[in-house]
């Protein structure tokens, strides 16, 4: 199964992986071999079936619409790699939506 | 105003995204309050801490349903949430939770009044959603700052088919659902503050051609004044891009209010590969048919059935029942007055008269009204039972809106009581004909008109408190003799 | 005395009895850790003040006689669940330095019946391998022999619990991350039915697939922790609404007349002449005890490594893109604009198995093959999960070799990945159709211990266990530990 250095180069976009020139030769042909495998899947019958996503056949729960979460900003923002005034600092964004 | 060829034709979607008023998060019971400090609303689940996991809040399921109502769809049953994949510093987790195959909402309609009359407006679906977090561009010496309060407050998008044709249409088609929303409880729909949002569909094609053109998407209007301009800017440009021989690209623009235009944002085009795939985290929700029909049970009164009673309760033309009915709080208020003052004509009159005016002066809204129904309702109550004539009611309703006093106290206080006894008046008239003869000799002679001057005279002199017709009645016999 | 010699049960018997403290026991596997982990890595964090801290308050309530039920045990967690206040890495340089703000419901339960944590063990990057030798923390070494790998991603955990540095360890397994390391290290390992167990607190690599379980030394040891990690979690809305389950009850029932299914498409296989003969031996001590064996087929099991190897990265693709350098763990340095700190991030903070995996996941989500590969898996998912429901019609637990062979010298298959990805495909189709699968050691190849694999019907983990130890009862190949 083939993957054009293109499409290599978008699917990487689309995870926000940096893959640097010299390693995209050997990560193709590893990503060729893995969906290799995919292929395995086209000559099963699948038309009685339908899509499993949960392996429990169970219906979702729901929480009263109460406040139980306390202020804890100080503790969930002690790993943070930059932050100022209480804020996640990240280099500007632009063309923000608000 | 249009201003391009005669032969174009401009279709319009709108994508509204509601923000649910509840307390708590779509998915974690941190609080929904606006205006807190940064990151003090923001629990482990809402920063997308590893290992944690989201949980529903029971309250959305009703409020869509309620609004699946309102809007005459479906409520599908089961429904279940999906991941949307995209990176931006306001998403923590990297994907949004979401509705893709199966909303809770779909296909419905909402009836909205044009020129030419009723238009009947698809609605797509509605689905749940996570709201994002926002980014704070300012002081941070060329960095952004991420406040994830928002983050997870839960949201509903109303889709619309792309039926709407104008931009007149789009509005009165946003004022409806505002106004749903607004009766259903279920959102402040204040657009200034976000809590409700609009994007617009956009795309042109000539009339007759069954093909749709190429839309782009504009975002950033938070005013129905805007929508409409920003609708109006866009489908002006595509025109003009068409006519010069350009294409249309297949684009999200950012409407600028200041300068009345969209412009494109920046993106990469195959970064909008969204790859919603189930969301692994959430079971699909069934929604058992009992507690549907408690939900629906439990909805008030909708504008439309308001108006309807409106106009067969109080006998109130179409018109005034619409304008009364399509706001929640006016229509409360309109009734609490006709309630106390037995008279819903006059009630309505005053409000959408002497009140409205005064509302807007101040740019206030009917709950920051100085006078309160209660009070306006005695006023007019005042004026039925014939304490007082229309005319000082209308004074008596400035010193309403500038003090605390109550309305009698003021009509005692001042002695503003309506002047019904006849001898009182007779004797006022024969006060001011004594002292008119002049106007008296004219009149006599023929000119009828002179007998809104000797009106005005005797009104002047019991300090407007003649009853009227009274005057009128012994006025025109005096006359005569 | 070798009181790492003793059974879960034994140690906690003698807590309660006051044959020794657990300050005493504590210090005792701790003494072992700081002698012997530096060859086998299998920690990450030892944490060593706090562990002697809650020894010290678990001998207190022994004191006081209000001791919790598990009171003074010492445990080892894997490195994927969270424990407030304690580094949890995930074994990997994006979080390697993440103290967690809070402790996964996996962890507060154990902490709630007393048990006293040794530390975080290592494993593979985000739970992603099977071999333990993607950690960002360095290699784990298998106690048997150290030039092979103890398996993974759960290495960390088995490796110690081999090693005698724990009496028992928590795990995860998502493909085979718990079964595959018991199986090359000699111990016992449970997968429990999907949803038995919280995934709240435990680091999500495919949430649809992962369960939380045990590595002990015996069916018995693995009984008494699963049983008190499990039970509803309102916390995860995955969670089965079932109380905690009882593990212990039923161990010394009989298996007489209960049924063993041989799926035949497994022992079609080529498989290696040792791991054929250990899983006859087994058969005819299972068949002495009085269970009958029946072939049974699974026809859509060679599916399984298609199917898993495109649903699990999918998952993961989506659950590792919180890592983004943003609010928690590693950012790189010098980021130009937000492009450039997400994708160097990214680069640098993830290892290669795990970029990889992102990548086929975003690759298999992505418009115009979602249909034919998720789409597909999924569906191809619920064929393998029918065979399963159709076998447990006439049999009691299914049973194979757990994994295709003894382990393996370290780098053999590191630049394999096809070739590694083979080392769970015994043990994927359990995770694929939510069932309870566990590993039981049942025989030796040239010094390395290798494991039967009995897979259960949904919330027959009792029955497994009990097979475990009904086996276990009548063969020692389970009390055999490496010399070290």
């Amino acid at each position: 199964m083939a993957l054009s250095d293109q499409e290599l180069k978008e699917i990487a976009y689309l995870a926000r992986i940096n893959v640097n020139e010299e390693s995209l030769t050997s990560l193709k042909k590893e990503l060729e071999d893995i969906l290799g495998l995919f292929e395995e899947l086209n000559e099963a019958d699948t038309s009685q079936v339908s899509a499993m996503s949960h392996p429990l056949d169970l219906s979702q729960p729901t929480r009263k619409d109460e406040v139980t979460e306390e202020n804890l900003r100080e503790e969930l923002l002690k790993n943070a790699p930059s932050v100022k005034s209480g804020l996640f600092l990240v280099p500007k964004v632009i063309d923000g939506d608000n | 105003m249009k201003n391009y060829s005669e032969d174009w034709e401009a279709v319009i979607g709108l994508e509204i995204h509601v923000q649910l008023s509840t307390k708590s998060k779509l998915f974690s019971g941190a609080s929904t309050d606006f205006g807190a400090l940064p990151n003090t609303q923001a629990c482990n689940i809402d920063l997308a801490m590893p290992g944690v996991l989201p949980v529903l809040n029971e309250e959305v399921l009703r409020m869509a349903i309620k609004l699946g109502k309102a809007l005459n769809a479906q409520i599908n049953s089961p429904t279940s949430f999906a991941r949307k994949n995209y990176f931006y510093p306001d998403s923590p987790k990297g994907y949004q939770i979401s509705q893709m195959d199966k909303p809770i909402v779909e296909n419905g309609y909402l009836d909205i009044e044009t020129e030419v009359g009723n238009k009947r407006i698809g609605v797509t679906r509605a689905h749940l959603e996570e709201d994002a977090g926002k980014s704070l561009h300012d002081d941070f010496e060329g960095q952004s700052g991420i406040d994830l309060n928002r983050a997870g407050t839960p949201l509903l998008e109303i889709v619309s088919e792309p039926e709407i044709n104008t931009p007149e249409e789009a509005v009165a088609y946003l004022k409806s659902i505002h106004s749903i929303i607004r009766y259903l409880g279920i959102s402040d729909g204040n657009m200034a503050e976000g809590s409700m949002r609009c994007d617009a569909n956009v795309s042109v094609r000539k009339i007759g051609d069954e093909n749709l053109g190429t839309r782009t998407e504009t975002k950033n209007v938070n005013s129905f004044r805007f929508v409409e301009k920003a609708i109006q800017y866009e489908i002006e440009r595509q025109i003009h891009e068409l006519e010069s021989g350009n294409k249309i690209t297949q684009e999200t623009r950012l409407y600028d209010s200041q300068a009345n235009s969209t412009r494109p944002m920046r993106s990469k085009e195959f970064a909008n590969d969204y790859r919603y795939f189930p969301e692994p985290d959430l079971l699909p929700i069934n929604l058992e048919n009992e507690f549907i029909e408690e939900v629906m049970a439990s909805m008030p009164e909708m504008p439309n059935q308001k108006k309807e009673r409106f106009v067969s309760e109080f006998n109130l033309s179409e018109y005034d029942a619409s304008l009364l009915a399509a706001d929640k709080d006016l229509a409360d208020f309109f009734e609490e007055v006709a309630k106390v003052s037995n008279s819903p004509k006059l009630s309505a009159n005053w409000i959408m008269g002497e009140l409205s005016a005064e509302l807007n002066k101040e740019n206030l809204s009917i709950n920051e009204s100085k006078i309160s129904s209660n009070k306006l309702g005695q006023l007019i109550l005042r004026i039925e039972d014939g304490t007082i004539s229309g005319k000082i009611a209308k004074e008596i309703f400035e010193k309403l809106w500038s003090s605390d006093n109550e309305v009698d106290e003021i009509i005692k206080s001042e002695g503003l009581e309506q002047v019904t006894d006849d001898k009182e008046i007779e004797s006022i008239i024969d006060g001011v004909i004594n002292n008119n003869t002049e106007q008296l000799e004219q009149y006599r002679s023929g000119k009828d008109r002179l007998f809104g001057f000797f009106v005005g005279q005797v009104m002047k002199a019991s300090q407007g408190k003649a009853n009227p017709k009274q005057v009128n009645d012994i006025l025109r016999k005096k006359l005569e003799k | 005395m070798d009181l790492h010699k003793l059974s879960l049960n034994q140690q906690l018997n003698g807590l309660k009895e006051g044959d020794f403290t657990s300050t005493e026991l504590t210090s005792h596997y701790l003494d072992r850790i700081s002698k012997l982990d530096k060859e086998l890595n299998s920690f990450i964090t030892v944490t060593e003040d706090q562990a002697l801290l809650q020894a010290e308050a678990a001998d207190k309530r022994y004191k006081d006689k209000n001791n919790l039920a598990l009171d003074g045990l010492p445990i080892a967690h894997k490195d994927i669940f969270c424990t407030k206040g304690v580094l949890t890495t995930c074994g990997s340089k994006m979080l390697s330095n993440f103290e967690a703000p809070y402790s996964s419901t996996v962890y507060e339960k154990l902490d709630n019946e007393g048990m006293v944590m040794l530390g975080k063990t290592n494993m593979d990057e985000f739970a992603m391998g099977s071999s333990n030798e993607t950690s960002y923390f360095g290699p784990v070494k298998n106690p048997w022999d150290t030039e092979y790998v103890p398996g993974g991603s759960s290495g960390g955990s088995a490796s110690c619990v081999s090693a005698e540095l724990a009496p028992v360890a928590t795990a995860t397994d998502t493909g085979g991350s718990i079964r595959q390391p018991a199986s090359l290290c000699g111990l016992t390992g449970i997968k429990p039915t999907y949803g038995r167990v919280s995934r709240y607190g435990m680091i999500a690599f495919a949430s649809s697939l992962d369960q939380g379980g045990v590595v002990a030394r015996s069916a018995e040891d693995a009984a008494l922790i699963l049983e008190a990690m499990s039970g509803h979690d309102s916390k995860d809305s995955t969670s089965l609404k079932l109380d905690k389950p009882d593990l212990t009850k039923g161990l010394d029932d009989s298996i007489k007349g209960m049924k063993i299914g041989l799926p035949k498409e497994f022992f079609a296989q080529d498989m290696p002449v040792y791991i054929e003969k250990s899983i006859e031996e087994a058969i005819e001590v299972y068949k002495s005890l009085g269970a009958e064996v029946v072939e049974v087929s699974l026809s859509n099991i060679n599916l399984s490594l298609p199917i898993y190897y495109i649903i699990a990265p999918a998952e993961c693709s989506a659950n590792l893109s919180r890592y983004d350098g943003v609010r928690y763990g590693y950012r790189c340095e010098n980021p130009k604009d937000i492009e450039d700190l997400y994708m160097r991030t990214r680069e640098e903070g993830f290892g290669k198995e795990v970029k990889r995996r992102i990548l086929i996941g975003t690759y298999a989500l992505s418009a115009g093959y979602y249909d034919a590969y998720y789409l597909k898996a999924q569906k191809c998912r619920q064929l393998v999960a029918n065979d399963f429901s159709e076998a447990f019609k006439s049999v009691d637990v299914i049973l194979s070799p757990t994994t295709p062979g003894t382990s393996f010298k370290s780098g053999e298959k590191a630049n394999d990945p096809i070739e590694m990805y083979l080392q769970d495909i015994f043990t994927i189709p359990a995770n694929l159709a939510g069932l309870p699968g566990l590993s039981v050691p049942c025989g030796e190849y040239e010094g390395l211990p290798l494991g039967m694999q009995l897979v259960g019907n949904s919330l027959e983990e009792a029955k497994l266990l009990q097979f475990a130890h009904s086996y276990q009862s009548n063969t020692d190949w389970h009390k055999k530990m490496p010399n070290i």
